[in-house]
């Protein structure tokens, strides 16, 4: 995993981090001695300029970085079934106006219907991993499920129709 | 009315519409030190309301503003960074002493007021305002910029030059014959040189002097050790603002962190006292007639100063519209040309009192015009038009020069 990570001294301010993306976008974050910190997207047109930075709070700061971690884990977990033979990961959005939303995961009977298994749900940025039939779904909730290419096409089905 | 009554209703009416002055400056999103300064014309002596009791308090404030203003500063860098900017930045440092020294140097001979004022006012020109050079930075939010860091060098360059230029100044301008200045200025850089050794090999030693568990102790003692060293440099000749420098820059770590945050509302006050001092000793009458060379000055050195972050920016592989970007940025001068002149002040008022008051006039006029128009020219490089033509003339030389 190399990524590459420029550390620069601004004396009497703090410091700067900078992180040179895969697709060559540049993206710094500013310390200050004070413990502040912003966050700077980097101009594309000019390599030197910041096209914008915005300032966060203690708390801003800590609710991004839990919700970057939860995306990574989660396309960890997508990645895993890739390699396994006829076995596939799916992440499933859980409409709006689904019936699903309110109700125990059990209702959907994954397992019984299609043969497929829901190993994690991603909820506000967050991931909660392992749920059981009495978990309860949420509308917006992205279901992490793992199955055969048939079973995760009926499972994604009957999400789409609602309960019965 | 008794003295002490009149001290507190000048001191207390003076403060409260500083405060009204500084939200104003804040609203419009300037710089409060030239309305501080005007506030100053309007109060001191043969203006429109002259302070009676409270100038000695004026006098006495500024000075602890100046050891506040300084302490703060070298607090805000560490040893090792002034000896990493030192090390990056010497080059750029000297372009910035030549191109900007130098035109001070000669307005001063120009006008007449002679050599010494010639020292002064290089100084004067020179040092660019590290105080609002970093506020305008964060304002236009700059400083995740790749030239920030060559500007914010430049600045710790010339904020260390002055431990070195101030002693000089303070000798040459006590009019002391030449193999006495020498002595004098020798004895200030290797206290300068001891004391920069010290920070960097004992800053921990020192700071465990005080203890991070008490504020109000931390605040005493921090304070107590400043104006002690200040004290101790002005026997010495090195300038009290030297010394609270050095102090700042020995204390190191947390122990520099916490300093800052219980110094700084003190600082406010008396930077406040020290910038209105300033404009107290200016006298109005003397402020008109040197408008117009003070305007030439700044647009010269305004100039160069721009040439010198171009130059700087342009030897740290920035690209053009950076370097243009880190020029307007270093123009407004503030806080150290106000030190210089006032130090030169200070000690010519007795001797020569028409130059000492000629400086004084000249840097007010010189500040004020820096410090409004070089955040305003800052912005200059964000402007479409600006970009366009950096664009347009990169088109076109890549043109003539075909690979």
């Amino acid at each position: 995993m190399g990524v590459r990570i420029e550390r620069v001294d601004l004396p009497g301010i703090g410091v700067r981090n900078d992180i040179l993306t895969e697709g060559g976008r540049r993206i710094s974050v500013i310390g200050y001695r004070s413990g502040e910190r912003d966050i700077a997207i980097f101009d594309r047109d000019d390599p030197d300029a910041c096209t914008d930075s915005v300032a966060l709070t203690d708390d801003e700061a800590t609710r991004i970085g839990e919700m970057l971690g939860a995306s990574v884990t989660l396309s960890k977990l997508t990645e895993l079934g890739d390699g396994a033979v006829g076995l596939y990961t799916e992440e499933i959005v859980i409409p709006v106006d689904s019936g699903f939303g309110g109700r125990p995961m059990g209702d959907t009977r994954a397992r019984t219907l299609t043969g497929s298994s829901i190993v994690a749900i991603a909820r506000d940025g967050q991931v909660i991993p392992s749920p059981g039939p009495s978990t309860v779904l949420q509308a917006g909730d992205v279901i992490v499920a793992v199955g055969t290419r048939k079973g995760l096409d009926a499972l994604a089905d009957i999400i789409d129709r609602g309960p019965r | 009315m008794e003295s002490t009554a009149l001290l507190l209703i000048e001191v207390g009416g003076l403060l409260l519409v500083l405060s009204i002055l500084g939200r104003i400056a804040n609203r419009i999103g300037v710089s409060p030190i030239p309305l501080y300064l005007i506030a100053g014309l309007f109060v001191g002596d043969g203006s429109l309301i002259p302070l009676r009791e409270s100038m000695d308090f004026f006098h006495i404030g500024s000075e602890i503003g100046v050891i506040l203003l300084l302490v703060m500063l070298g607090l805000e860098y560490s040893p090792t960074e002034l000896v990493k900017g030192l090390r990056q930045a010497k080059f750029s440092g000297l372009w910035d002493l030549l191109l900007n020294a130098l035109p001070g140097a000669a307005f001063a001979l120009l006008m007449g007021w002679g050599p010494v004022a010639a020292v002064v006012f290089a100084g004067i020109t020179w040092v660019s305002s590290s105080g609002v050079v970093a506020k305008v930075l964060r304002d236009l939010k700059r400083l995740g910029n790749r030239e920030t860091p060559t500007i914010l060098s430049v600045l710790v360059i010339e904020d260390l030059a002055m431990a070195f230029y101030l002693p000089i100044v303070s000798a040459i301008v006590i009019g002391e014959a030449l193999s006495q200045a020498a002595i004098t200025v020798a004895i200030a850089v290797i206290a300068v040189l001891l004391i920069l050794f010290i920070a960097l090999r004992f800053g921990k030693v020192i700071s465990r002097i005080f203890s991070l568990h008490h504020l109000e102790s931390l605040l005493l003692g921090v304070l107590g050790l400043t104006m002690l060293v200040g004290g101790l440099s002005a026997e010495l000749k090195v300038s009290t603002a030297v010394g609270a420098f050095l102090v700042g820059i020995a204390i190191t770590g947390q122990v520099a962190e916490e300093a800052v945050r219980v110094l700084g509302p003190i600082r406010d006050v008396f930077a406040t006292v020290f910038f209105v001092y300033f404009g107290i000793v200016t006298s109005p009458a003397t402020l008109l007639p040197v408008v117009l060379p003070a305007l030439a000055l700044a647009a010269v050195t305004i100039g160069t100063k721009v040439l010198t972050g171009y130059l700087a920016a342009r030897a740290a592989g920035v690209g053009v519209a950076g370097r243009w970007r880190a020029g307007f940025a270093l123009t407004p001068r503030g806080e150290f040309s106000i030190v210089i002149a006032g130090l030169a002040a200070t000690a010519l008022s007795a001797g020569n009192a028409q130059v000492a008051q000629f400086i004084v006039s000249t840097t007010t006029a010189y500040v004020l015009i820096t410090i409004i128009a070089g955040p305003l020219l800052a912005r200059i490089p964000d402007t479409d038009w600006f970009k366009g033509a950096v664009r347009r003339r990169a088109e076109r030389r890549a043109r003539l020069q075909p690979e």
